[in-house]
């Protein structure tokens, strides 16, 4: 059926011109980091540039903040956090799930616990602790109240609880010990669970500017939000162009990530999400 | 005798199990204390104190950081601000994904494309996103004034004016959360068997709006609970355009609570101070959980 009954037609109309406004943030950023500066403030709503002045305005970016270690920032915080959560998380939920273990009800009031308190309620006496012990301005600092994920645990439990106890048994009676029944049973059957987990882990840290602000004033441990903010700071005036060049830079790894695996963040996001 | 003699190595095997169990959960359990447990109960107690970073000592000063706080203008304005852009963007953007969410259900083909557009916001980098809204709200040289100027209006000064920069906020925050909620919605659709949609109309269920009334509507019942707390629990925590565009101004018209905290503590380091709103912060998480779980729970037709 792909006739344009009428219902159809508006359908569309409708998810297209809202498509058209979603996408304008994207459409004006990739047009304005390829005008000048005058052309910026004469025509606002022209989309091609007049001049193209994109090499232009990707090298003044580049010159006024190093990206490279914005990026590998980003990619080395990004991923120890969701390296630790994971080898802390697995053999925790495993626990819970799969062995007969006394204190598994307390566990599951502390994980709902952990589950209502975001890092923006113990950044506090986290930051006096960090600062006490002179380890802000670091990967530290960044990686470690992130290294406990109460979301992690909670999202594996529910899944191992589905893995048959069957499976585990017959790879006791082979003889395996716990430690090798989870990485080498439960890991991988727990790949999809992993990979939502992991989506749901990066977006969220990729972008978190607040805890990069609280910790980090040293340059040189940027994360792509928090260079962005300095850029913003050096760029005293209305340089929309450079602005834009440098925003299209560090917004492009994560959509470009997204636009290549987007099935599976979608069913990463439905997954975590809805068991949340 | 027989029974004692089974039981004991099952006794046995159990202790080991729980042995097991400890240690493998124990990581985890040391990491809970250290990074929830441990900073939950120190923002509490410091909140009961006048602590300031760098200087040494510190008292208890029982409620009077409270007391403050009810007679301080800055807190009572951003706790007004957060409640007003809650109130905006929570329902806005569970009404509109959900729309969304029909239209691309009830549609045959393009249904990826319009996904991944409706959805290219919640995997962007929201402060860069602020960057280039800041662009699209400029009075002077932005698109969207140029736009209404086609049509003679004159467009406000968005971010800049105490009047309209709360609602310009709240644009970009229901921008950025539409595609999350929608994603759940969609998943929440095809989630209902078809043969409700083929009874209800036997039924005499004829129009889209009653098949929508008596069948999508309650069997979407749990998503909408799920998605209805994730969008008030994020709207609270509204922080990373307001820090980058507006630093709460102008004249506190977009001062919220994250804000507040980070201002209080992080930048004047009045570490007390800050860690009682931090606990009035906490308070509304909980007892938004509690309400949203309560109430609406018994509203909820589960499948």
């Amino acid at each position: 059926m792909t006739s344009l009954s009428l219902g159809r037609i508006v359908r569309l109309t409708l998810l297209s011109l809202g498509a058209l406004v979603f996408l304008a943030p994207y459409t004006f950023m990739l047009s304005t980091a390829g005008k000048a500066q005058s052309e910026i403030f004469s025509s606002s709503l022209s989309l091609i540039p007049e001049h193209w002045s994109y090499v232009e305005n990707f090298s003044k970016a580049l010159s006024r903040v190093s990206m490279t270690t914005l990026l590998m920032n980003g990619v080395i915080v990004c991923a120890l956090i969701f390296i630790v959560q994971v080898v802390v998380a697995i053999p925790c939920a495993y626990a819970m799930a799969k062995l007969k273990f006394p204190a598994a009800r307390l566990m599951m009031a502390l994980v709902m616990l952990g589950l209502l308190v975001p890092i923006h309620a113990t950044a506090l006496p986290l930051y006096v602790a960090f600062d006490r012990l002179a380890v802000l301005n670091s990967y530290t600092a960044l990686v470690a109240p992130f290294s406990i994920s109460v979301f992690a645990i909670f999202l594996f439990l529910q899944f191992f609880r589905a893995i048959p106890d069957d499976l585990i048994h017959a790879a006791r009676l082979d003889g395996m010990s716990e430690s090798d029944i989870v990485t080498r049973v439960v890991v991988p059957n727990a790949w999809p669970a992993i990979t939502a987990f992991a989506i749901f882990s990066v977006v969220a840290h990729w972008n978190d500017l607040f805890w990069p602000l609280v910790v980090v004033t040293n340059q040189d441990y940027a994360t792509p939000p928090l260079g962005l903010l300095y850029f913003r700071a050096a760029e005293a005036g209305d340089d929309y162009g450079a602005l834009m060049a440098a925003t299209l830079m560090i917004t492009l790894p994560l959509v470009a990530a997204f636009l290549l695996a987007q099935k599976r963040f979608v069913e990463g996001i439905t997954m975590t999400g809805l068991k949340g | 005798m027989a029974s004692v003699a089974i039981d004991m190595p099952l006794a046995l095997a159990d202790r080991r199990e729980a042995r097991i169990s400890w240690l493998l959960a124990a990581p985890a359990i040391l990491l809970m204390f250290l990074f929830i447990l441990l900073p939950t109960l120190a923002v509490v107690i410091l909140g009961f104190t006048d602590y300031e970073l760098g200087y040494g000592g510190f008292r208890f000063v029982g409620f009077e950081n409270y007391a403050e706080l009810i007679s301080d203008r800055t807190f009572r304005r951003s706790l007004w601000n957060t409640a007003v852009y809650t109130a905006i963007v929570t329902p806005v953007s569970i009404v509109l994904a959900l729309a969304i969410a029909l239209l691309i259900e009830a549609e045959t083909r393009a249904k990826a494309f319009f996904r991944t557009v409706y959805f290219l916001p919640v995997a962007s980098l929201l402060v860069a996103m602020a960057t280039v809204w800041q662009f699209l709200f400029h009075p002077s040289i932005g698109p969207i004034n140029a736009f209404l100027a086609y049509f003679g209006i004159a467009g406000p000064n968005w971010l800049g004016a105490s009047g309209t920069v709360l609602y310009s906020l709240a644009i970009i925050g229901i921008w950025q959360s539409v595609g999350f909620n929608m994603v759940l919605f969609l998943a929440g659709l095809t989630a209902i068997p078809r043969e409700l949609f083929a009874a209800a109309e036997v039924d005499g269920a004829k129009s889209w709006l009653d098949r929508f009334r008596l069948v999508t509507w309650p069997m979407l019942g749990p998503t909408t609970l799920f998605v209805t707390t994730i969008s008030t629990i994020n709207s609270v925590k509204v922080f990373e355009t307001v820090k980058t565009l507006t630093e709460g101004g102008p004249n506190k018209a977009s001062e919220v609570l994250l804000f507040t905290i980070y201002q209080e503590g992080f930048v004047y380091l009045r570490v007390g101070y800050a860690s009682a709103i931090t606990v009035v912060f906490l308070a509304i998480l909980v007892v938004l959980m509690f309400l949203q779980y309560r109430i609406l729970d018994r509203k909820v037709h589960y499948a």
